[in-house]
């Protein structure tokens, strides 16, 4: 008699989330599948709310990447009443996405993702996490615990609410930079930028070549890619063009503002979450890992695919020697691993450019808005993918209808399908135990959803 | 010997997970010798139905102390806040979610069928669906708070709570203490900015749409008072305590009127009620605050304080 395996939770990602695997009577694998088990429905509630509000209460969507939440919104908001910010208050808000980006991809490597590396994918599950970590390198733990926290305080010193901000307002940004913050957050990005440099290399050193193996089989199948590059093709995240990728490595760019023309999500009766899928490609949507349909992934890997170059000089040198190592676009799942830590470098970099740039301190950071009606969508790179806000508003500058597409939801197929191709590789003859199983659970961490 | 820690997220956004890794060192010290993790979704691998999966019913191992953050919004949160109380000498509600049903209990003023209406049939990029009903856990009738279900110990509000006081629960706990809780003052009660007892005269209430008047190169103590400028701020009707033991209420430092996301000051409170007197007996025009009702109430519509509105008729 064939059987179902039920992971739940899924543990070390950032969400909630289950995997079932059905098992036939030989103990094979038919089919396996991920889900999302909740649903708090953000796009109802918005209904009604004053348009201007809506950073403050959309950032509630996630607790790790409300900064990217908070900045689309407020990009959706400036659309909707027609306010430009001045040229500081765009860079200030600059400065503090790439900011609040440090400690998101610390957390994710080192207390995620890095267990399954340095530990091992099939250790004892009571040691396979940060505190097993800790145990294993307790000098370094300690130092990515505190330049964790010191990232995320920094945030907060500089801007009242790291968790949950407040500090983007219609128009701009809530006020200005001073030079004695300026000054600190430089050192900071200084200490931050080393310790980036010692992670990738790190990485590269000691824990990916070690697992090349599962990294060339776990998860792996080929998609597009969805990322935001500026007019060049130059890899960015607060602002630019969408540049949709296809398996091939063709590519359509696009305004942002079109996304609905190209994007469409697919609902399935076992998920909460929506999944995203390319409309214009014309077959529709599928998750046979066979023959997928419609599907591209987001986050780092994406990201590092679709763009022609990296802004900064280090993280450029990095995307050079991943691209001669791996093609363009590499596919396979695991390197989300890689892609994640070169954007650490560039984070790292990009916010020094910016704390460096003189306007950074200029006064001049808002312009007044006015509630009117109209439509904006606001869109940026959150960590996790391409984040979309879109608000319709009435004459009172209530926002009227809201459509909201967040950055994890497109990799829902991907992980769907990457679950599935892995069940399948480390499933035989009904062998279960909990380090196989951890394996599905490696393919949908990869993603970071 | 250590005491063990269960942590889960309920109808949440790891917002006080993240707040915990917040504590940075100090949790540090505290692992292993202190605290053990025996359960934490977002960094131990300890599952609901066993390590392979097959075990019939969810369980969650004993432990000393539950933080669980979230609301609960579906039949699975009701099982995982019950197996919580029933293996856990402490339980604390961790956050607003938990707390008083937090942003996302906005939702109760919508029934669940205008919710997934919206949802699954309603927006720009979605064709028209069924609401999933496979797997995936059916909700419950509204958002509850965590107190709402299971008998809670400790509540410690806060969107995202202040590792300060994080820390501070759990070290009380730790030294033996049986109970922990805030105290009892308003935001305004610790804010530093300057207040000329100004009214607000026939003044409209401002939205957040211009700035207030503030001189960037000094504290938060040299500007006056944000609702003396015109702009609402919950101060009066809001727990304090978001910036932890020390310093001036996180928004404000920002520059930046609160929305009251540390709940009311007491639990029978009704802010709405109590901010628009407070406007009306300083001469506000108080017809001028839109979406009052939503505004007022946004982190605490569990408990019965969010319901949906009799329909008109048309």
């Amino acid at each position: 008699m064939g059987r179902t395996l039920r992971i739940q939770p899924i543990t070390r990602i950032e969400g909630h989330g289950r995997i079932t695997v059905n098992l036939d009577d030989d103990g094979e694998v038919v089919d396996a599948a991920f889900h999302v088990m909740g649903l708090r429905g953000f796009e109802k509630f918005c209904e009604g709310r004053p348009v201007e509000e809506m950073p403050r209460i959309v950032n509630r969507i996630c607790g790790i990447c409300p900064w990217s939440h908070h900045l689309a919104s407020i990009k959706a908001v400036d659309a909707t009443f027609g306010v430009q910010p001045p040229p500081a208050g765009v860079k200030l808000r600059r400065l503090v996405q790439h900011l609040s980006w440090i400690p998101d991809k610390l957390l994710n490597f080192y207390f995620l993702a890095a267990p399954d590396f340095v530990i091992g994918p099939t250790a004892d599950p009571a040691v396979r996490n940060v505190v097993g970590i800790i145990g294993a390198a307790p000098d370094l733990a300690r130092k990515v615990v505190m330049l964790r926290q010191k990232g995320s305080m920094l945030i907060e010193d500089w801007l009242g609410k790291v968790i949950h901000p407040v500090a983007a307002v219609p128009g701009g940004f809530g006020k200005p930079l001073t030079e004695e913050m300026r000054a600190r957050i430089e050192a900071e990005c200084e200490e931050q930028l080393e310790f980036a440099k010692f992670t990738i290399d790190f990485a590269k050193e000691n824990v990916f070549p070690k697992y090349l193996d599962v990294i060339k089989i776990l998860g792996v199948f080929e998609s597009g890619f969805l990322g935001t590059v500026t007019e060049d093709g130059t890899w960015d995240i607060y602002d630019g063009l969408l540049r949709l990728m296809q398996p091939s490595g063709e590519y359509a760019d696009f305004p942002y503002d079109q996304y609905h023309l190209h994007i469409a999500e697919q609902v399935e009766p076992w998920n909460y979450v929506k999944m995203p899928y390319a409309r214009k490609w014309g077959g529709g949507f599928s998750l046979d890992p066979d023959d997928p349909k419609g599907i591209y992934r987001a986050n780092c890997l994406a990201r590092i695919n679709t763009c022609d170059r990296m802004p900064t000089p280090m993280a450029q040198k990095e995307l050079e020697e991943f691209r001669a190592a791996f093609g363009r676009p590499a596919q396979l799942t695991l390197l989300y691993h890689w892609a994640r830590l070169i954007e650490l470098v560039c984070n790292c970099e990009s916010a020094l450019e910016l704390v460096r740039d003189p306007e950074i301190t200029s006064r001049d950071v808002c312009n007044p808005a006015e509630a009117k009606a109209g439509r904006g969508v606001g869109c940026v790179e959150a960590p996790r993918g391409t984040l979309f806000h879109d608000y319709t508003s009435n004459a009172q500058g209530l926002i009227q209808n809201a459509n909201l597409i967040v950055g994890s939801t497109h990799n829902q197929a991907p992980i769907n399908i990457s679950v599935t191709q892995a069940a399948k590789a480390v499933i035989s003859e009904g062998q279960v135990d909990q380090g196989v199983l951890n394996k599905l659970e490696m393919a949908v961490r990869a993603y970071d959803p | 010997m250590a005491a063990r820690v269960v942590s889960e997220w309920l109808n949440s956004c790891s917002g006080c997970e993240i707040s915990i890794l917040n504590l940075g060192e100090t949790i540090l010290d505290l692992i292993p010798a202190a605290l053990e993790l025996v359960h934490i979704p977002a960094l131990v691998d300890s599952k609901y139905y066993g390590p392979t999966g097959e075990d019939e019913h969810l369980s969650l191992p004993d432990c000393d102390v539950a933080l669980i953050s979230g609301g609960v919004r579906s039949e699975e949160h009701v099982e995982i806040a019950k197996e919580a109380r029933k293996k856990a000498g402490v339980v604390i509600a961790l956050g607003t979610c938990a707390t008083h049903g937090g942003i996302p209990a906005q939702m109760n003023v919508y029934t669940n069928e205008e919710i997934s209406h919206k949802v699954f049939k309603r927006c720009l990029t979605t064709p028209p669906a069924e609401m999933p009903t496979e797997v995936v856990p059916p909700w419950l009738d509204r958002v509850y708070a965590l107190d709402e279900i299971i008998d809670v110990d400790i509540r410690i509000p806060g969107c995202a709570p202040h590792p300060d006081w994080i820390a501070d629960a759990l070290l009380a706990l730790l030294g033996g203490a049986g109970e922990w809780a805030l105290p009892e003052r308003s935001v305004c009660d610790t804010c530093v900015t300057k207040r000329a007892d100004k009214t607000g005269e026939g003044m409209e209430v401002k939205r957040n749409l211009t700035r207030p008047e503030f001189d960037p190169e000094t504290g938060v103590d040299d500007m006056v008072c944000l609702m003396e400028q015109g702009h609402l701020c919950l101060g009066p009707v809001t727990l304090a305590g978001c910036a932890g033991k020390e310093g001036a209420a996180r928004c404000i430092e920002a520059r930046i009127p609160c929305r009251g996301c540390f709940g009311p000051i007491r639990d029978r409170a009704r802010p709405m009620v109590d901010m628009m007197g407070a406007l009306a007996s300083v001469g506000f025009k108080t017809d001028s605050v839109e979406d009052r009702r939503l505004l007022m109430n946004r982190f605490i519509g569990a408990h019965g304080r969010l319901k949906p509105l009799p329909k008109k008729e048309a």
